[in-house]
């Protein structure tokens, strides 16, 4: 269990660094058909991790000065109220719907981003 | 920076923060594309976008940790090992050409929407039923 835990570490953190996102993507499904975790404890078990990721990656790009603090901040602090939002609505619902529109939105920035 | 503008970028922060907690994801798929709106360059994005990660998963965890959902040790371990993958990704990202890391991000988000929709066509989608 802990090498493949290791394993999801690595793949998870040059994910997050490559794409600048968490790594969640990866942590999360791993979590739950590798590590048999709870889908629930895996989610929160994720966010607990990426702030390691996050925190690492910040720095790194720091050294190389790609961070920009105020635009950070400026989507960073409404999404903090965002998470606390959705964690709580996260106890209570079944997520199918809220997957599709999740997909849906994805798709679209994806096209927008090769078009543009 | 005109109010719209602003308005645009706490909105889709907000929505990225709905979708960390939910997914147990940093934000980061909206973030990217969001700074990039903003003006940010792709690699100025992502780096950016891990910074913005902070605010949200401390959010998160925090409520989670209130709900029983955090096991510390095995986050712990995860995001240990992460930063040696950390350390590579950003060595590739800083080499690649910026409109190569752009098509990549690109073809990620393709990826993980596919991924989602298959998922919730055949079975129930994490976070499972209640």
């Amino acid at each position: 269990m802990a090498l493949k835990l290791v394993l999801i570490g690595l793949v998870a953190g040059l994910f997050s660094a490559l794409f600048g996102v968490g790594g969640g993507i990866v942590i999360v499904p791993l979590l739950i058909l590798v590590a048999g975790f709870e889908s629930r404890v895996a989610t929160g078990t994720s966010l607990a991790g990426i702030g390691i990721t996050a925190l690492a990656g910040t720095i790194l790009y720091a050294f190389e000065g790609h961070v920009d603090v105020a635009h950070a901040a400026l989507v960073g602090l409404p999404a903090a109220a965002g998470a606390v939002v959705s964690t709580g609505i996260q106890q209570r619902v079944s997520g199918r719907a809220l997957t599709r529109a999740f997909a849906g939105v994805l798709a679209a920035l994806a096209v927008w981003l090769l078009v543009s | 920076m005109s109010a719209t503008t602003i308005v645009f970028a706490i909105g889709l922060g907000f929505a990225a923060g709905l979708l960390a907690g939910f997914f147990g994801v940093g934000g980061g798929i909206l973030f990217v594309p969001t700074l990039v709106a903003l003006g940010l360059s792709q690699i100025e994005a992502e780096a950016t976008s891990l910074l913005a990660i902070l605010p949200t998963v401390a959010a998160g965890t925090w409520r989670q940790r209130h709900y029983g959902n955090v096991r510390w040790q095995t986050a712990l371990v995860l995001g240990v090992t992460s930063i040696a993958g950390a350390v590579v990704g950003v060595q590739i990202a800083t080499a690649l050409p910026e409109d190569v890391l752009r098509r990549l991000f690109a073809l990620l988000l393709f990826c993980v929407a596919a991924q989602l929709a298959w998922r919730s066509r055949r079975a129930a989608p994490y976070p499972s039923e209640p």
